[in-house]
């Protein structure tokens, strides 16, 4: 074969071959809207949440929990309605993950109550004995830092002002620090005093897994 | 350094960085094993599972795999070229800021900077600097193949060049990300967009770092191991076109029953069947290269690593593509089983492949013997049986984690929860810890026998 002896003819010949595939599996899935659809019942996440889901990818929970539920009859058994693509997209990355060591969190939202996540968050055995999740108390330890929330939430284009993204923050600090919140004395269990009118780390963690397959539950009703 | 001209130095730097981090990279496998049944192993935020997973898969794939190929490609190349490398002072740059980027992805890594899409976890700066010395060794690449005084290329050098080209495209497509600080950005892909960019991404850099340049070690030094010409010259033309073409097709076999639309996901089932064929082309070529001379596998230490290296390949792209169908997808995906396939082919094939190539190479750029062969036969066995206990461990525990998940009673209801799963599984994590502890023993003896390869007194009077 005459390339063997050209070695940058070898290398462009190999880099198209290379695009082909890439360009009908890839590229023009890109360039197609029905790739990812948007539906007008699936809400951008909130600063906290957003910073919460921000703790998820800094902790890898990704590493154990996928996001995405498949059509398969013992799955929606386990875990609710199959994923639609819709509810992902103000997703940057995803999150579906590749292994569950732990459960499909897509449709985690709304199924316990945030009492259930302070305490399970701080010790995964003291729940399960025989969980093998890594303890994530010490998230209650960090004060959230919500420096970035803005500059965050405008690269992902939620279209928030500051005001917006202020009066989200202090609506959630105030939910969660409210004496008559739920989920009290749970969270003041884990949480330490000096922190416990501040949100904490661990605030905006289970903020981000309350919102996980919420929404679409209004699309699907509408349908 | 030998007195051809060629430059070794470099060489014997990236591979002794391999080295290095194939130890820590299996130390951090071997941390996260234990954790998977002892959860009180997460003692602080930086040794949690989470964080420490992709230290484990970055130190493995970027730091030990990228400095083993850059090793033996450097080398290939002045062999198969007959010049020295064009810019030795590129190359050795490109060692010192190829290790200070592996270090600093550790920590990054460690301290929680991790963009999660995966085997693409570095945040941006680092991603920045692997594209840097990617296109510092790219330049030696074409440097050395356009002056090169040999006519023709040979096979490994086709597999250099395909890899050269794919990681470039592949490394950045995937990584464009916009950022918000100096150590956290986000993915310019949205959702769906975002997980099928990835997994062509993820299908592909394993394709062409474990694949790719692995062939290349294979197609070199197992004729220069054995002494036997490569069995057929026309079918590694075909196969290497044929895999170059296929391999970009197939990564949605990764997000089967995902949401991603329905199409791309059975385009990738049919070209992961049709990879089968390429794949095997080598496997063939591999076998039928010892056709008559098959007493070397006894009778040569290093024929027995690129045998049993090939074989794992073979067995490795059946089992990868009958993965990627529908139905048995349905059953393996998110379980133990894959891990187990993907440790098949990195413990195995890749590992066993890069030993050969090691030990053949590093004495002849020291001008010595190796320190001792039957060193290198313990270090053959320990990594042979610790991994395949290993991978079978993973694959009865992923059928039985599967087969719970899909239990019913008589009613239509499920038979087990998540947790019953888990705890079932607890047998079999102990079990691979302790593979994997056969395992590393087995790559201390090639470290040590490798280390004392190069601490002997080199030949006097060889060119």
């Amino acid at each position: 074969m005459g390339i063997s002896s050209k070695p940058v003819v070898f290398a462009v010949l190999a880099a198209v071959v290379i695009m082909l595939g890439t360009t009908v599996t890839v590229f023009i899935p890109l360039l197609t809207p029905s790739t990812q659809p948007v539906s007008r019942y699936i809400k951008p996440y909130t600063a906290v949440e957003q910073e919460g889901r921000d703790i998820y990818m800094r902790e890898g929970c990704n590493n154990c929990h996928t996001q995405t539920v498949r059509p398969l009859r013992t799955e929606v058994l386990r875990y609710g309605e199959y994923s639609k693509p819709e509810e992902f997209a103000y997703d940057r990355p995803f999150l579906w993950g590749s292994r569950r060591i732990g459960p499909d969190l897509n449709r985690v939202g709304g199924k316990y109550p945030d009492s259930w996540h302070y305490t399970h968050l701080e010790s995964p055995q003291g729940m399960f004995e025989k969980s093998n999740m890594p303890p994530y108390g010490w998230l209650a330890k960090n004060r959230l830092d919500t420096q970035y929330s803005l500059k965050k939430t405008s690269i992902l284009g939620y279209g928030y002002s500051e005001r917006d993204v202020q009066q989200q923050i202090e609506q959630y600090r105030s939910t969660v620090t409210d004496k008559n919140y739920a989920s009290k004395e749970s969270r003041d269990k884990v949480t330490p005093p000096e922190l416990r009118n501040d949100l904490t780390e661990m605030d905006a963690l289970i903020a981000y897994l309350q919102k996980l397959g919420r929404d679409v539950k209004k699309m699907e009703a509408a349908k | 350094m030998s007195d051809t001209g060629y430059n070794y130095r470099v060489v014997k730097g990236f591979a002794f960085s391999a080295l290095f981090w194939l130890v820590i990279g299996l130390v951090v496998g071997l941390w996260i094993a234990f954790e998977m049944f002892y959860p009180a192993l997460n003692l602080t935020p930086w040794l949690s599972f989470g964080r420490l997973r992709v230290v484990h898969t970055n130190g493995l794939g970027l730091g030990f795999g990228l400095a083993a190929i850059f090793a033996t490609s450097y080398y290939m190349l002045q062999r198969l070229t007959r010049i020295p490398l064009p810019f030795p002072r590129l190359a050795q740059a490109h060692l010192y800021l190829f290790n200070t980027t592996i270090a600093l992805a550790a920590v990054s890594l460690f301290a929680g900077m991790n963009t999660t899409k995966e085997y693409a976890e570095l945040e941006w700066p680092l991603d920045i600097s692997v594209v840097v010395f990617w296109v510092m060794f790219a330049i030696n690449v074409f440097g050395i193949l356009v002056k090169r005084k040999e006519q023709q290329m040979y096979i490994s050098l086709w597999y250099i060049i395909a890899m050269t080209v794919a990681i470039a495209i592949l490394y950045i497509v995937n990584n464009l990300e916009i950022p918000v600080t100096l150590f956290k950005s986000y993915s310019v892909y949205i959702g769906a967009n975002d997980a099928n960019v990835e997994w062509w991404y993820a299908h592909n850099v394993v394709g062409f770092i474990f694949t790719v340049p692995i062939l290349a070690m294979f197609y070199y030094f197992l004729p220069k191991s054995s002494g036997l010409p490569i069995y057929s010259h026309r079918l590694s033309i075909v196969s290497f076109w044929a895999l170059n073409f296929a391999y970009l097709w197939t990564g949605a076999h990764h997000l089967m029953l995902t949401p991603l639309p329905e199409w791309i996901q059975t385009v990738a089932i049919a070209f992961s069947i049709f990879l089968i064929a390429p794949s095997w082309g080598s496997v063939v070529n591999g076998y039928y290269t010892l056709q008559g001379n098959w007493e070397q596998i006894r009778s040569n230490y290093l024929i027995k690593f690129f045998i049993a290296g090939i074989t794992f390949y073979g067995l490795q792209t059946i089992q990868g593509p009958l993965q990627g169908l529908r139905t048995l997808n349905a059953f393996f995906h998110y379980t133990d089983w894959v891990i187990g396939h993907v440790h098949m082919g990195t413990m195995g094939w890749v590992t066993m492949v890069i030993s050969a190539s090691f030990y053949y190479m590093i004495p002849r750029i020291t001008n010595t013997e190796l320190y001792s062969i039957k060193l290198a036969n313990t270090h053959f066995w320990l990594i042979l049986v610790g991994q395949f206990t290993w991978t079978i461990t993973m694959w009865v525990s992923g059928i039985q984690q599967a087969a719970m998940w899909k239990a019913t009673n008589p009613d239509g209801s499920l038979m087990y929860n998540f947790l019953d799963s888990i705890a079932s599984l607890y047998p079999y994590y102990r079990l691979r810890f302790a593979a994997g502890v056969v395992y590393f023993i087995g790559i201390l003896v090639f470290v040590w026998n490798l280390v004392m390869t190069v601490r002997q007194q080199p030949h006097q009077t060889e060119a």
